[in-house]
């Protein structure tokens, strides 16, 4: 058995928290950019679009991310696709959180009064001019707390990637877990670190949430 | 100039329903440019509707309608932004845009569509804002304005495309009474300066002042037509009568 110091463990569990936080943004970032475009189909007002957009949400919102995970895993390999743990990690929770997303931001432009639509519209501004000038800069403003808290669920849900092998903040802790035999005193060094990285994004939505709340 | 030359907005047998609920019933409407007309009538009548055909915002089902000379073509969105750039509307609810200042409000418009470069429509803006006499409001934000003065940012707002209509769907309904004047005054002198004005509106005593003719409806068709002092000094149908009546109970 190897002796562990709990600098050793906190060390290791550093290093592997940069994992933890570019899968992170990974998975905001892509999500961000798959559900705005999403988003932009939803608002389209076509038929199918609309169909398409919505059924997709209700996928991804009705199956575990867990479960998500393990498709993704496996199921690129079908495709012959080599599937590495990044890949499958990235993408999975890129599809998890734009379906979110986009949900969460279709409610913040469903919350724009339709006068500010009618009169963009009566000013012979096209769809996007709307979007763009009228709409979205409105959106943004009640959009920021709720994605600032979504961005919270996806830190802790990248802990999930651990069971596909990834080796993210969690999987790191499992395996120095089993090499110290202190389980205890590793996960608590690990949960430390969770909370060390979502608390600050938890407090920030917080102080967003009551500035803009002000602003109105 | 022939007759057509000078007409403005031509509208022919046009149809509108909500489902099985037919609202307009063949309205035949043709104004003439620098026209002022008034459209009165009971709440449902299809006033409201109608107004909001013009310029595209409710689709209609069948009969023709054009602004300028150009059919209303819903289908085409090129079409739609040729026709709405000469119809200009103001709403009940004002609808300024909250997070642009005035002068913004004002300029967005012309520079998107019409392509001003801001310094263009920022002159524009500064002087439209001066003859709805609001000059020193350039820079304020909506919320920091009283009712009457966000409508009259709107009506500066709806100008700056320089519309050869400009539609008033009860501009007045949402503002305390003692701020109804400041908008009328204003609406009154577009009128005197010859702006073609459709406007629905409960203020009678304004109607009959302003405007060349008065239109009542009455279950989606036009009941009635002709100057205001025929209309209001000797109504022909029972129906108007009726509703004259009952503006004074």
């Amino acid at each position: 058995m190897v002796d562990f110091s709990l600098w050793d463990i906190v060390r290791n569990l550093l290093l592997a928290g940069r994992w933890t936080v570019s899968l992170s943004l990974i998975a905001f970032i892509g999500g961000g950019l798959v559900g705005l475009l999403l988003l932009m189909l939803r608002l389209s007002k076509r038929r199918s679009a609309e169909w398409f957009v919505g059924g997709y949400v209700q996928l991804f919102q009705g199956v575990p991310l867990l479960v998500q995970l393990f498709l993704a895993y496996y199921g690129l390999g079908l495709f012959g696709i080599n599937a590495s743990a990044w890949v499958a990690a990235g993408v999975g929770l890129t599809l998890y959180s734009s379906a979110f997303l986009t949900e969460i931001w279709r409610g913040c432009v469903a919350a724009i009064p339709r006068g500010q639509w009618e009169a963009s519209q009566s000013l012979a501004l096209n769809f996007g001019e709307q979007l763009r000038y009228v709409i979205l800069p409105q959106a943004v403003r009640i959009a920021i707390p709720p994605t600032v808290g979504f961005l919270v669920q996806v830190i802790k849900g990248t802990a999930l990637a651990s069971v596909i092998g990834f080796m993210e903040l969690t999987k790191v802790g499992k395996t120095i877990a089993n090499a110290t035999l202190n389980p205890f005193l590793v996960f608590s060094c690990v949960a430390l670190m969770y909370f060390l990285l979502c608390y600050p994004v938890s407090r920030y939505a917080k102080s967003l949430e009551r500035k803009l709340h002000v602003a109105q | 100039m022939s007759l057509n030359d000078s007409l403005v907005v031509e509208i022919t047998a046009l149809r509108k329903s909500y489902g099985a609920n037919e609202v307009l019933k063949g309205i035949d409407l043709q104004v003439r440019s620098g026209e002022v007309i008034a459209i009165i009538g009971k709440s449902g009548s299809g006033k409201s509707t109608l107004l909001r055909c013009i310029n595209g915002l409710e689709v209609f089902q069948s009969g023709s309608l054009t602004v300028d000379g150009k059919p209303l073509l819903h289908k085409q969105p090129a079409a739609m932004r040729e026709l709405r750039q000469h119809v200009g509307m103001i709403f009940q609810s004002f609808n300024l845009f909250p997070h642009l200042t005035v002068g913004q409000n004002i300029m967005l418009a012309p520079t998107l569509v019409k392509k001003k470069d801001s310094a263009a429509a920022a002159a524009q803006a500064r002087k439209l804002l001066e003859r709805v006499g609001l000059a020193e409001k350039f820079d304020a934000f909506a919320d920091q304005l009283s009712g009457g003065q966000q409508q009259r940012v709107a009506i500066a707002r709806a100008l700056a495309m320089e519309p050869a209509v400009l539609l008033c769907d009860e501009i007045t309904s949402a503002l305390d009474p003692e701020l109804v004047g400041e908008v009328l005054r204003v609406v009154e002198s577009l009128a005197e300066e010859g702006m073609t004005l459709l406007m629905v509106t409960h203020e009678m005593s304004f109607a009959r002042k302003v405007s060349d003719r008065v239109i009542f409806m009455h279950q989606g068709r036009v009941h009635e037509i002709g100057p205001p002092g025929e209309l209001f000094g000797n109504p022909q149908t029972p129906e108007l009568k009726q509703f004259l009546s009952s503006l004074h109970d």
